[in-house]
């Protein structure tokens, strides 16, 4: 069965860069436009491993995180959040709310690829 | 595939420009609300990830200075003051600039770039600016991570057996970190060997289920670099006890040292983890069960018994702006098309049914006069898809104003009105170049030095008023300023130097105002690379014209300028009369049209050898025989007797002679562009209920192909002229 991704970011180019990288490598790619779309899809999306963005509308990605972790939708789904490379403190922040990882923008394919490898065990 | 991803990017970037200009309007309006700098915020920000994305370096440099400044504004560290507002303005400005050099390939002003950048870091705090990664300081027992060099250096291909402790500290449960999947993605980089340490897990009763007891004792035999393995366990550091040791690894002292350390502190394991593979301790790849394990099956129920609030909480939490659908552009020219065929179809039924000669046609012409208004409620239900306000094209206009005031050292505002406007999606963008022209004269010709407007007792700051309205079916642009207005006398006599009129010729005032759309006519006394470039409001005016506009400016003296686009309200559909000539049925855009009329011939007067002019109410106008125009002839019965009174943009009169009008309808346009090359004299063609071809006239052209109309302009200013 194929790993499934929830990516939530607000910025279309990232989705579509995710879309292809991850559709290409074989995972089944679900995505959501800002924060709150992606908690209220979770349940049905059901997925093995979220992507979000941090700097969202309506719930950010720390948001995100916290209502993941916190309301008990999903405790231990890993999530990984995509920040830039200047944010150790973003990096901290999210890991302190619950993150399982971090990709930073811009990845490349390896990169992400590797990242859902370290959370999911899966290549694909 | 990157290409379309990328073209995405860059479509999204003129959004978020967008997105970013508006907000910087609002704040340049006073409102310096948290939403509106968060907006911001985030939309420099998807620029930076994209840009980021696709190595468009500048573009990212830029993006973030930009972001850092006003990350300090919307964490109140900064507040919003006149200067740098204005500083903003021209950043946002430069980030445009920036996009579309990255688009197009073209070229940045470095020194602008450079200026802008200084200028925005004067905001940022020392420490901020400091771009570096720094790895999170938790000073764990892994001090040596490099985590920035995944892709690095290249490998050593010689093998290296790496003995790697990793005891997780409770914390890492919590993050949905799995030992399992770090095995897993270890395992990729070679030969791996798991032992599970479970000494320290106590005795049933004992366990706390929060507590992490577990540790594993590692081997990896790999060719890949020490920074590889380290980053496998990246997302866990700081949440556990991680010791990596390579055998040969004498390039760095500090890891020699910590493998002497590592050998001395836990000798048993790695004597188990050297021992043959297969052997007792060994245990590749059992999933490990990690202490909180137990709890995620009720959190999975819950899961199931939450998902129907969420879902119903969807529809609440939805604010903002309306729901949008984005559809592909061909798809709804599809559309268009269908609807145009449609009202094709139905003046082909209407004609059908007139041919059938049936007695009693009115319940059939109700049910058809219902098809027709549908037909034309779909029709402009379609448009309506294809039209977009005005608003992201005025708003580029602003900066268009700015820059220019910049470069003239004038000061200009902007101020727009009917923003909401909206507009056929192609008449914007094909609006865009001579919006810019215009403007870029308004300011650099039309609005004064800030000295002599005082001195004209005028505002320092120029206006420049940019407004958009529906106005009887066509969309009406207007641009007004108020500078010094045309001057009259140097137009006039620039003219007459370029032999564009006679040196001798009376003009109205209205007349000289429109010599500047002449072609070949500059007012600029320097070609300026401001407003000029080496073209002239001819330019202008043959794209306005090219959409089917008008195009008209009227000046006061010292009072400024206006320039009046008409456009229509589509390019697909439009009212046309129906005439034939020579046999031929075609259409004339009724815009065009003054009025109609039947000649008779003591009304036709001639001019010189084969020119003719038509006396209407004691005004002679210059006759253009269409037949003749285009190249057709008339059998000996034919004639032409009808006459259809055009004017052109310049306010020359024009009686276009056909054989005879049929009627006025709708009628679709359909492009010759491809299917044949440019005729003079036609602007299009169409498809009339009778399922004929007819070619849609461009009285501009014909008029100004034609050597009686020509003849007769020069007489007629002529003799103004004495």
């Amino acid at each position: 069965m194929k790993t499934k991704v929830l990516a939530i970011d607000d910025s279309r180019t990232i989705r579509n860069l995710l879309a292809a990288t991850l559709e290409e490598a074989g995972f089944e790619y679900h995505c959501a436009v800002d924060g709150r779309e992606g908690v209220d899809m979770y349940p049905d999306v059901d997925p093995d491993v979220v992507i979000t963005d941090i700097n969202m509308p309506n719930l950010d990605g720390f948001g995100v995180i916290e209502e993941l972790r916190g309301t008990g939708i999903n405790s231990k789904v890993p999530i990984l959040v995509l920040t830039t490379e200047s944010a150790p403190e973003l990096k901290a922040r999210a890991r302190g709310a619950g993150a399982t990882g971090w990709i930073t923008k811009p990845f490349d394919d390896a990169s992400l690829i590797f990242a859902l490898k370290r959370v999911t065990g899966a290549a694909a | 595939m990157s290409g379309s991803i990328q073209d995405t990017f860059f479509e999204e970037c003129e959004e978020l420009l967008e997105a970013t200009d508006e907000g910087l309007t609002a704040i340049e309006g006073g409102d310096h609300d948290s939403e509106v700098v968060n907006a911001i915020f985030r939309a420099v920000h998807s620029i930076k990830g994209g840009a980021g994305a696709f190595g468009l370096d500048d573009l990212v440099a830029f993006a973030h200075r930009f972001e850092t400044v006003f990350d300090e504004v919307r964490s109140n560290r900064l507040e919003l003051d006149e200067k740098l507002i204005q500083l903003l303005l021209r950043s946002s400005d430069q980030l445009s600039a920036l996009v579309e050099a990255a688009r197009d390939g073209g070229e940045i002003d470095e020194a602008h770039n450079d200026t802008l950048l200084a200028a925005l870091d004067e905001y940022i705090p020392e420490e901020e600016e400091d771009l570096t990664f720094e790895p999170m300081g938790l000073g764990g027992p892994a001090p040596m991570m490099d985590l920035g060099d995944l892709g690095g250096a290249p490998a050593e291909p010689q093998e290296e057996t790496y003995r790697i402790r990793f005891q997780p500290l409770k914390e890492m449960y919590g993050t949905g970190n799995e030992p399992f999947f770090l095995f897993q993605a270890l395992k990729d980089l070679g030969e791996l060997t798991v032992t599970m340490d479970e000494n320290e897990l106590p005795g049933f009763d004992a366990m706390d289920m929060s507590e992490a007891y577990l540790a594993w004792d590692l081997v990896l035999v790999t060719k890949e670099t020490r920074s590889k393995v380290e980053a496998v366990f990246e997302f866990v550091e700081g949440l556990c006890e991680l010791s990596i040791n390579g055998d040969g690894d004498a390039e760095a002292e500090a890891n020699a040292l910590a493998a002497l350390d590592a050998m001395f502190a836990a000798p048993p394991a790695a004597d188990a983890a050297a021992a043959p593979e297969g052997e007792a301790p060994a245990a590749p790849f059992e999933p490990p069960v990690p202490a909180p394990e137990p709890e995620a099956k009720p959190a999975a129920a819950e899961e199931k018994a939450s998902a129907p609030k969420a879902e119903s909480g969807k529809q609440e939490q939805r604010g903002g702006p309306k729901p949008t659908l984005r559809v592909e552009l061909e798809r709804v020219d599809r559309l268009i098309n269908a609807v145009g065929e449609l009202i094709i179809n139905h003046s082909m039924l209407a004609q059908q049914i007139a041919n059938l000669n049936v007695s009693d046609t009115r319940d059939v012409e109700t049910e058809l006069e219902g098809f027709k208004n549908l037909a034309r409620d779909i029709q402009e239900g379609v448009m309506a898809i294809r039209a977009q306000p005005v608003k992201p094209l005025f708003q580029r206009m602003a900066r268009i104003v700015r820059e220019a005031s910049a470069a003239t050292g004038k000061t200009c505002k902007l101020v727009t009105e009917g923003e909401n406007t909206e507009v056929d999606k192609t008449v914007i963008e094909r609006l865009s170049d001579p919006l810019t022209h215009i403007l870029r004269n308004a300011v650099d010709h039309g609005v004064e030095k800030p000295d002599d407007r005082e001195a004209a007792g005028k505002s320092k700051i120029g206006e420049i008023r940019l407004s958009a309205s529906h106005r009887s079916g066509s969309v009406c642009i207007e641009i007004k300023d108020d500078g010094a207005g045309v001057n009259r006398p140097r137009v006039k006599q620039i003219a007459i130097e370029k032999g564009l009129i006679p040196e001798n010729a009376e003009l109205t005032d209205s007349e000289i105002d429109n010599l500047l759309f002449a072609p070949g006519f500059s007012t600029a006394k320097e070609i300026s690379n401001l407003s000029g470039r080496g073209v002239g409001m001819d330019v202008v005016k043959n794209a306005v014209t090219g959409l089917g506009g008008r195009i008209n400016i009227s000046s006061s003296p010292g009072k400024g300028s206006t320039f009046t686009i008409i456009l229509p309200l589509t390019l697909a559909v439009m009212d046309g009369m129906v005439v034939s000539v020579a046999d031929q049925t075609m259409v004339v855009p009724i815009t065009s049209i003054v009025e109609t009329m039947r000649g008779s011939d003591d009304m036709i007067n001639s001019l010189g050898a084969d020119g003719t002019l038509l006396s209407i109410r004691g005004n002679f106008v210059p006759i253009c025989d269409v037949a003749g125009g285009l190249g057709l002839y008339r059998e000996s019965d034919q004639q032409a007797g009808v006459y259809l009174l055009v004017e052109t943009e310049t306010g020359q009169r024009c009686a276009l002679a056909v054989d005879d009008i049929h009627d006025q309808r709708q009628v679709v346009i359909k492009s010759l562009d491809g299917v044949c090359g440019e005729i003079p004299g036609v602007a299009a063609a169409t498809i009339l209920g009778d399922g004929k071809i007819a070619m849609i006239l461009d009285p501009e052209s014909i008029i100004a192909a034609s050597p009686t109309a020509a003849a007769f302009d020069t007489e007629r200013r002529m003799s103004n002229a004495s």
